[in-house]
């Protein structure tokens, strides 16, 4: 019914007058640096996570869920990683893996949503933002892009909100089919700001589609398998966005079940498998496209969990935790240092590292950004330049 | 003067969800204050429909934590939790179902319309507050005053055992006050920022402490024993305040009029206030005593409103166009969770607002991702003539009567887009190709 045509109609009270049309090269193959957000939902242990198992203190504390110091792979002679975690050791051995230990905020907030919403937006536990903090970092960064991220496993696109250009992206073969649908409306603008802003977000996810469709079919398969799970399935569409130079800064991941209140060990151990499995998947594909130097992987997560166990075999929602970096130009190794389990608050652990100090870490040195909206911040070193 | 056929339906968008071609010509022969006032007058304060079967019991989030508390073994707390969990979440999707069902069949759009700009005005949410029949009580609240007094809104606000769990009022303690609610209530519900001190923050905080909710009832109630019932200095005033004593100190600053005032201006007229007319019309809502019918008669029959150029000067929210689409052309969706679930999915959870602040709206509404889903929406409902049974069936007088006479194609245009089509007329077909036509025209975004 509809084909593809611009069309313009002038007249009423909106009325449009044309614009010169703003040109962008969208399909030009992109060497952008792109990171990849793995958003761990429900809030992931991270004592079980990043082992403490030479601290007596842990057993202690979870006399039914510790780790023993046989299982774990050791990082050195105190931490270890889970040992479904075994498939991340290859860029561990290649120093590609860096380990962020104790990351979290002041006056922490225990609510799932609200304290996702701080990671997302970056900002103080009492404050309120509507953009996301990749919005505001990528904003003057992101210009003449169709779109500066995608969201591929949730129809958030969480730490992009804000910017109208964001998409969800479950199947980019089924966005394509939707978006063909749309008729594009000329470079116009109108006096009704309301409606200059639908037709230049229509104009922009057709820009969207188009550059999306046409690196896709170019892509060619990939080489490496990934697992058949849920979030194998989302890094194999974002090793096919980037590999097929899908104009990018951004794709958020979305791996959930963390929220583990009973029953952990082997819900969790199942979790960080279905993780690593993927991730090294996502790094061997990366690798086999050269653009692993160009890729940055960071997992973030609403909180992590009390330091003891509860009485139901699992851990309630608590405050800081490890995270994971990982890429080609990553600067791999234990960072940061690792909470005390003696010297806790109210039963959870303290933070050393605000979380956005990784990412002023990422946005700075990673992207080159200095404008990046995260105010003042620690110097961390968790990104060569 | 009559409004007219253009002005009635800018009109009845603005205060409610898809108007009929009946009901705009009803009202085009009407003055603009005529069809006002009959709105006003003729406003509900209670819901049409029956409430859900659960709405009177004690709410979830009490009764439960008492029976887990008394059952014996971690394997029984657990089962315990886990169902009264799974019912929470039902009870919540019913609510958000009760509410689309209300807000298609109501004979009183606009207080509709209103409730849900209360609802993002005074936020809570099912998410955090965890408890389907409190947010079903302040639903109730905010649509008994939702055209009243303001005054008699924020004491209820104030009251309201959802807003006490939502902001943490629950543990605004004498001893170890929380400044959370007191802190909103002056930042997002009544001045805005730039407004007032962090020692009016801190001094409005204790006098709500022990303003929390009675654990048997789930009502309100003032817990004596940690009401802070010293000298306190808010915003000038000194003396053993309490909560009401903080509403009244607000409402006595003509900011809180303006600020209420400019939010409604965004919601029903245009996305930039007009700093002479909110002025103005500032004045109307503190002459009355904060009633908010006169303002909204003077807001709604205001030069700015009735300008031409202001047809399609705002983005519809995700319930307006879904509810909107749904009442004009008689579409029944297979189960109300196909609205909650395309609520969501266009950025419009109803009961569950992304925080405090509630849905940013205007320009935000619209993402390139928002903007797919829109389409994708409608081209569902209008994915076979079958859903919308009355048009398939009886045709073109089914949108517009049985006495049409002149260009029908014509007729619906005007009939459902607030400006001229940016992809201009259907290319041939009847009723249904023409409605699907026009509802996927960018501007059938517009209202």
């Amino acid at each position: 019914m509809f084909n593809r045509r611009d069309f313009l109609k002038v007249g009423g009270a909106g009325a449009l007058v044309a614009l010169a049309p703003i040109s962008t090269s969208l399909a030009a193959p992109s060497a952008r640096r792109v990171a990849v957000l793995v958003e761990l939902k429900g809030g992931n242990d991270g004592l079980n996570t990043v082992v403490p198992f030479s601290d007596p203190a842990y057993a202690k504390l979870r006399p039914r869920l510790a780790l023993s110091r046989d299982e774990v792979l050791k990082l050195d002679e105190r931490v270890g990683l889970h040992p479904s975690l075994s498939p991340l050791m290859d860029s561990w051995s290649a120093r590609e893996l860096a380990v962020v230990q104790g990351v979290g905020y002041d006056d922490p907030n225990r609510s799932h949503f609200r304290s996702i919403e701080i990671w997302e937006t970056a900002t103080d536990s009492d404050k309120y933002a509507d953009e996301g903090w990749l919005a505001r970092a990528l904003d003057a960064h992101s210009k003449g892009l169709a779109t500066p991220g995608v969201s591929l496993g949730d129809d958030d696109v969480g730490p992009l909100r804000g910017d109208p250009r964001a998409l969800t992206l479950r199947d980019p073969q089924r966005f394509l089919n939707a978006t063909k649908r749309l008729m594009r409306p000329t470079d116009a603008r109108s006096t009704n700001s309301s409606l200059t802003h639908v037709l230049a977000t229509q104009r922009a996810l057709l820009d969207a589609s188009n550059s999306i469709e046409q690196t896709l079919d170019k892509i060619p398969k990939l080489e490496v398998a990934f697992p058949k799970t849920n979030i194998g399935r989302q890094l194999e569409t974002a090793a096919r966005l980037i590999s097929g130079g899908v104009p990018l800064m951004a794709v958020k991941v979305t791996h959930g079940g963390f929220d583990t209140h009973a029953n952990q060990l082997g819900r969790h151990a199942a979790l960080l498998g279905q993780l690593a499995d993927a991730l090294a998947a996502f790094r061997l594909a990366m690798i086999d496209a050269s653009r692993w130097p160009d890729t940055l992987v960071m997992t973030y997560s609403e909180f992590g969990r009390r330091a003891a166990q509860n009485g139901s075999m699992g851990t309630d929602h608590g405050t800081a935790a490890p995270h994971l970096l990982m890429g080609g130009r990553v600067r791999g190794g234990l960072h940061g240092k690792a909470p005390s389990l003696t010297d806790l608050a109210g039963g959870d652990l303290k933070h050393h590292v605000d979380f956005r100090d990784v990412y002023a870490n990422v946005t700075r040195s990673f992207w080159g950004i200095s404008k990046d909206g995260l105010g003042k911040r620690a110097r961390l070193d968790l990104v060569k330049v | 003067m009559s409004t007219g056929y253009d002005r009635a339906r800018h009109l009845l968008c603005r205060t409610g969800f898809g108007p009929t071609h009946a009901e705009i010509v009803r009202a085009s022969k009407l003055a603009p204050r005529d069809v006002v006032s009959h709105l006003l007058k003729h406003a509900r304060t209670s819901a049409t429909l029956a409430p859900p079967s659960w709405s009177s019991e004690v709410p979830l989030l009490l009764a439960r934590r008492a029976k887990i508390k008394m059952a014996s073994g971690k394997k029984e707390k657990q089962r315990l939790r886990k169902q009264s969990n799974a019912i929470a979440a039902t009870r919540g999707l019913e609510l958000k179902g009760w509410w689309y069902a209300e807000m298609t069949r109501t004979d009183s759009p606009l207080t509709e319309l209103m409730t849900l700009f209360w609802h993002n005005h005074f936020t809570s949410s099912l998410k955090a507050v965890k408890s389907p029949v409190l947010l079903y009580r302040q639903n109730v609240t905010l649509r008994a005053h939702a055209l009243g007094n303001f005054r008699t809104l924020l004491r209820a606000v104030v009251r309201d055992p959802a807003m006490i769990v939502y902001l943490d009022n629950r543990t605004n303690r004498k001893r170890k006050p929380n400044e959370n609610f007191a802190r909103e209530l002056l930042e997002l519900f009544t001045l805005g920022e730039g407004h007032y001190t962090e020692k009016d923050i801190k001094e409005a905080a204790r006098a709500f402490t022990g303003w929390h909710i009675d654990r048997k009832t789930g009502g309100f109630r003032v817990n004596a024993r940690q009401h802070d019932a010293g000298q306190k200095t808010f915003m000038g005033k000194t003396g053993a305040l309490d909560g009401d004593d903080v509403v009244d100190t607000i409402l006595a600053n003509p900011r809180a009029s303006e600020y209420v005032t400019e939010r409604l201006w965004r919601a029903f007229v245009s996305p930039t206030p007009d700093a002479k007319a909110v002025t103005r019309l500032a004045k109307v809502l503190r002459d009355a005593d904060y009633e908010l019918a006169p303002l909204m008669a003077a807001l709604l029959t205001s030069p700015e409103m009735l300008d031409p150029a202001q047809a399609g000067s705002l983005i519809k929210s995700p319930v307006q166009l879904i509810v909107g689409t749904l009442k004009l052309f008689q579409i029944v969706p297979e189960s109300s969770k196909v609205l909650t679930a395309a609520g969501r999915r266009l950025g419009q959870d109803l009961f569950d607002p992304p925080n405090v602040k509630g849905w940013p709206g205007g320009e935000a509404w619209i993402t390139t991702d928002t903007l797919l889903a829109r389409q994708h929406l409608l081209s569902r409902f209008f994915r076979q003539p079958e859903n919308a049974p009355q048009l398939a069936e009886r045709g073109w007088p089914a949108m517009l009567g049985d006495g049409f006479k002149g260009n029908p194609v014509a007729a619906l245009q005007r009939l459902m887009l607030p400006i001229e089509p940016v992809f201009g007329e259907p290319g041939g077909g009847g009723p249904f190709a023409s409605a699907r036509h026009f509802a996927l025209d960018p501007a059938y975004q517009l209202f």
